[in-house]
């Protein structure tokens, strides 16, 4: 039985009165979407928080809404299965909405939110145990060691960004609006990654993900998502590839984009993949060799690593088979791509 | 300690717990509801699935305090339930998983239940798909998932007025029966 250490939750109705209570613990505060990672992570003392600031009711935080110039503005607190069965996100943003629909089974999706997602903590089958599990291992550099189990000798955390919405975010250009202390900031997502798997991501001390914003997409926006898993249900992405593909009025692709994730801290875009696919017509030969071209740039330059369950060289051989299918399921606008 | 305020199958309940337990500990180890199953206690398994405000949720994973105030169902409540809007005997769905023996151990079965009668109820005629997916989050590791998808089609046939096939071990049991019977 996995029981939750002591802590203290307080539940602010607004935003200044949740970053005030987080600025005057410190440290010891952390903050609570879903919880669906989070709760887990405490069960494992993974994170020991002795306060914990609860957005469920700060009602700001929530829902998607189109903005006047076509943009989506997806509340941080908006729960995964509101974001994967919303019309605007379904139709403006395809691979995003796919993404939610597959990460973990219904229940988490229906507790678990957007905002929470994209902060998702890094994972890695030598640091999501239970203490005794670690305490037995000599624990791991991320949490209460110095040593890396994954990488011998390593100096660098390896811990997989396991976020299957950060790559579908990624390839739309999607934008992070945070709250903090010293008030607001936008930073691109592109740039709120770190490639250290012990925090891979830039969030400020006390600072809130309050928005994800998705720029307007223009009208032949395809896009897809794909994942490989364990169990066809319930589980983290052993590979997540997320897909978008610009198309002309002739069909013929304008801007193309591949992103990778769970191999290691932060998700990976392909190199070279706009300039393999642009120009070539959806459906004709040269475009299916175009696709095989980019699912063998991806295999170059993707190494997962065996920091999470799934036998590594198992995992390299499926980077270009989901970016193949991912790329097909976009170009023939359905998806997403996975095995049930 | 902490006295939490909560709404449990239809009834407003008063209980003394530690501030930070779960949904579970609490349905399990203070109202003594211990048809809510504690499984893997990471949110894998399903085992502690319940309704909050209608959708499976998983009490191993909810703070208690962060439920308070919504309407939580358990397996407990589905019958009273049931009878209470002029129904007899069981949920249809608990009937429809004993009658097509939806089980081996039953641990899993709770949360089953629970997330197809979430099902039902926003869509009265799933499809076998539609059924696979809203089960998805609920493990079961003795019978496979067969005979629990076909107590679900049966609940909905049953609820439309209509049979569903013959499954495949009915009529093999049948066969059985006739050789049995044959001197």
């Amino acid at each position: 039985m996995l029981r939750l250490p002591k802590f203290e939750l307080r539940s602010p109705r607004t935003l200044s009165e949740a970053i005030q209570l987080l600025e005057e613990a410190g440290p010891a505060a952390m903050v609570i979407a879903g919880g669906t990672d989070l709760v887990p992570n405490m069960k494992h003392e993974l994170a020991t928080p002795e306060l914990l600031v609860s957005l469920a009711h700060i009602e700001e935080l929530r829902g998607v809404r189109r903005e006047p110039e076509g943009a989506l503005a997806i509340g941080a607190m908006t729960s995964l299965a509101e974001v994967a069965a919303s019309e605007l996100v379904q139709r403006f943003a395809p691979a995003l909405a796919q993404a939610c629909s597959l990460v973990a089974g219904p229940q988490l999706r229906a507790m678990g939110t957007l905002g929470g997602n994209v902060l998702l903590d890094t994972r890695c089958q030598w640091f999501n145990q239970s203490y005794f599990w670690r305490q037995a291992l000599g624990f791991c550099m991320k949490k209460d060691g110095s040593v890396c189990h994954v990488v011998q000798g390593g100096k660098n955390c390896v811990a997989a960004a396991s976020n299957d919405t950060a790559p579908a975010l990624m390839t739309l250009g999607a934008r992070l609006e945070l709250e903090g202390p010293e008030g607001s900031r936008t930073t691109a997502i592109d740039d709120f990654w770190v490639a250290d798997g012990i925090v891979n991501k830039k969030l400020g001390a006390s600072e809130i993900l309050t928005r994800i914003v998705v720029p307007p997409t223009p009208r032949g926006h395809r896009g897809a998502y794909g994942k490989l898993r364990d169990r066809g249900s319930i589980d983290f992405p052993l590979l997540g590839v997320a897909v978008r593909l610009d198309v002309d009025e002739t069909e013929r692709v304008a801007h193309a984009d591949v992103v990778v994730t769970a191999l290691a801290a932060q998700p990976k875009r392909v190199a070279k993949v706009g300039d393999t696919l642009r120009g070539q017509t959806l459906g004709s030969p040269e475009f299916e060799s175009a696709v095989l071209a980019v699912a063998e740039l991806a295999r170059k330059q993707c190494r997962p690593l065996p920091n999470i369950p799934g036998d590594a060289d198992y995992r390299r051989e499926m980077v270009p088979v989901y970016v193949k299918r991912t790329l097909f399921a976009a170009a023939r606008g359905d998806g997403p791509v996975h095995h049930v | 300690m902490t006295v939490f305020s909560f709404h449990i199958n239809g009834d407003r309940v008063e209980v003394a717990a530690p501030d930070h337990w779960t949904l579970l500990e609490v349905l399990r180890y203070r109202l003594g509801l211990t048809g809510t199953k504690q499984g893997c206690d990471k949110g894998d398994c399903g085992a502690c699935t319940v309704l909050v405000d209608g959708r499976p949720w998983l009490a191993c994973l909810t703070l208690a305090k962060s439920v308070e105030g919504r309407e939580i169902t358990t397996i407990e409540g589905l019958m009273p339930a049931h009878r209470k809007s002029g129904g007899a005997g069981a949920d249809p769905l608990q009937d429809a998983f004993d009658r097509c023996g939806a089980l081996q151990c039953g641990f899993c079965q709770p949360g089953m239940i629970l997330s197809a009668r979430a099902l039902l109820a926003r869509n009265p005629r799933p499809t076998r798909v539609e059924i696979r997916h809203a089960l998805s989050g609920n493990l079961c590791r003795c019978t496979g998932y067969t005979q629990i998808f076909e107590a679900v089609e049966s609940a909905v046939a049953q609820a439309c007025g209509t049979t569903t096939a013959a499954r495949a071990w009915e009529a093999q049991r049948e066969r059985a029966c006739e050789r049995e019977d044959t001197p």
